[in-house]
């Protein structure tokens, strides 16, 4: 299928969720998509150096935060609208994302994801000592009651979040299928056979970290003018680390499918654990799901759905076979 | 004829260990070099050094009348240099066509005017797949290949590369007779195409055949260079790898 012809129907189907949301008549609704909706963009910004390169970003939640808190800081300077906090959120993670990976990416396996896990630190210590974005004691945003013409701000920001769902995903997608994704794939399978057959390495996982910490910062953006108050520990929070990563390895990490599945499955769950049972099960059940899919499916979804299908592998999903062990594992 | 590749006092140390000491060697263009010498002589570090996967303390490396210093290996590659893994190491999450591609996308398609549309690449992996005897797995993955097939893949990807220098670095351990035969014809054949060729062996019968050069390290230095019947009756040689 051609990326246009993919980006059209991506929009159709975002269309029919708002719509659906819409004629549901709750803007509880509204909340609780809108966080699905945030860890779609995020596992699939995590799957792009995760699973595509094979490099695991234990700091997702850094970016994530560091978008959001770009956001406050312009916003306290000089409100913008959220779409363009949204771009300047993305610029923000992204050079970021670079610093990152040009520092770091000598280092393979567990130790790049003990690197990222420190960068997440060192982040976090700066904001809280940064008063102009309210340091340890948060930021208060003050949201608009109503925007026209779809009505709730909340429904603004949740139309916000599908777009850039569909966007992260088109590019996700588009990433998998073209020579970028090619060369990804051989940095994951084995860097010196990539570097020896042409791939500049180095260079491609430099385009990764960017891509990767440039939509998640997209993602965490209109954080602050959704939850209203903005403190460290909530933007730096242990859920979207460790939610970025479980999502994809629920779904399966070679396709843009997986991080999809993987989020819209777990982050359902999640919302739905938030009001029956209680807010902190959350991470509870996400442990469970990883421990058991790592046991029983170490492929994801997607895996197990080839496992079904073995004899035409190639129809489902993607153009590629999923067997990996998992990201980032030496062989 | 010039030279291909134009080694000069190559070193190479890992910590205390010598592994390389004033290594100098010249390769003509379309020459069929090979090179010999027991485990552990230096064969692969030499071959990482002119290939800059490991990089060399001492000496340089001269490709193509250019000086490759601080060139990554993937630049060597581009230029026209292309190598095989002693233990073969493919892309184990593509197909074998897809092992192929690579090269064809990331090398040939940097070079001038190697642009190709996706049908002439498709139609490239299929021809070179077949050259090597793997056309009909094309689709499958490494994985399901058994060690001779492996080499053989190796040596398709790194042919794909069209290269100009070729180090083969022991792609027929563990063949059979036949298929010895069968990897030195694929060498022979790429060689007439014009594409040096460095290999590096522990099957006599197979280096003596396809060799028009001999070179034999010894413990990381060079102990001869020259005509294979001269080099093989040299008594340095003869005590190195038979003993006294």
């Amino acid at each position: 299928m051609r990326s246009d012809l993919f980006l059209i129907i991506c929009l159709i189907v975002a269309g029919v969720v708002f719509a659906a949301a819409v004629l549901l008549g709750n803007d509880y609704y509204f909340f609780a998509g809108y966080v699905v909706l945030q860890y779609v963009v995020l596992s699939t910004a995590w799957n792009i150096l995760g699973g595509y390169c094979g490099y695991v970003n234990f700091g997702s939640a850094a970016f994530f935060a560091l978008g959001a808190y770009a956001a406050v800081a312009v916003h306290r300077f000089n409100p913008l609208p959220i779409p363009v906090l949204v771009l300047i959120g993305g610029v923000v993670s992204g050079i970021v994302g670079f610093g990152m990976g040009y520092l770091t990416l000598r280092l393979r396996g567990a130790f790049f994801a003990i690197a990222t896990l420190a960068l997440a630190v060192v982040l976090q210590t700066l904001v809280v000592n940064w008063e102009y974005v309210g340091g340890s004691r948060g930021a208060y945003i003050v949201r608009p009651e109503a925007i026209a013409p779809l009505g709730s701000y909340i429904r603004y920001l949740f139309l916000i979040m599908l777009l850039l769902a569909v966007g992260a995903i088109t590019a996700a997608r588009l990433i998998e299928r073209s020579r970028l994704g090619y060369g990804f794939a051989t940095i994951r399978d084995d860097e010196l056979a990539a570097e020896a057959s042409g791939v500049p390495t180095l260079r491609l996982k430099l385009i990764a970290t960017t891509i990767s910490g440039a939509l998640m910062g997209m993602a965490g953006a209109p954080l602050p003018y959704y939850i209203g108050f903005l403190q460290p520990s909530s933007a730096f929070g242990l859920d979207y680390a460790v939610n970025s990563i479980a999502m994809p390895l629920i779904g399966g990490t070679t396709s843009w499918v997986g991080p999809l599945i993987g989020a819209v499955l777990l982050g359902s769950l999640q919302q739905i654990a938030t009001v029956t049972i209680s807010s902190a099960v959350n991470l509870l059940i996400v442990g469970f799901l990883l421990v058991g899919f790592v046991i029983i499916a170490p492929n994801g979804i997607i895996g197990l759905v080839h496992r079904y299908i073995r004899h035409q592998p190639d129809k489902l999903v993607g153009r590629r076979h999923v067997n990996i062990d998992a990201p980032g594992s030496t062989r | 004829m010039t030279a291909m590749l134009e080694v000069d006092g190559l070193g190479k140390r890992f910590g205390g260990f010598v592994a390389l000491e004033g290594i100098s060697l010249s390769v003509r263009a379309g020459e069929r070099i090979g090179l010999i010498g027991p485990n552990g002589s230096g064969k692969s570090t030499l071959v990482n050094c002119i290939c800059g996967t490991l990089r060399n303390e001492a000496g340089t490396v001269r490709f193509d009348g250019q000086l490759l210093d601080g060139a990554t290996a993937h630049q060597r590659t581009r230029r026209g240099l292309a190598r095989t893994f002693q233990l073969p190491r493919p892309f184990v999450s593509l197909s074998l066509a897809d092992n192929l591609r690579i090269p064809l996308l990331y090398t040939v398609a940097a070079r001038a005017g190697g642009h190709r549309s996706v049908s002439e690449i498709v139609q490239r992996c299929g021809d070179l797949l077949r050259e090597v005897g793997l056309e009909r797995k094309a689709a499958r993955l490494p994985r399901e290949l058994t060690q001779v097939e492996m080499r053989k893949l190796e040596l398709a990807r790194a042919m794909a590369a069209e290269p100009k220098l070729l180090i083969a670095d022991e792609s027929m351990a563990g063949l059979t007779h036949s298929e010895v035969e069968e990897i030195l014809m694929l060498l022979n054949r790429l060689n007439e195409q014009g594409v040096t060729i460095i290999l590096i062996e522990h099957i006599m019968r197979a280096v003596m055949s396809f060799s028009q050069r001999l070179v034999v390290l010894v413990s990381g230095r060079k102990i001869a260079d020259g005509d294979p019947n001269v080099v093989m009756r040299d008594p340095e040689v003869e005590r190195a790898y038979l003993g006294q």
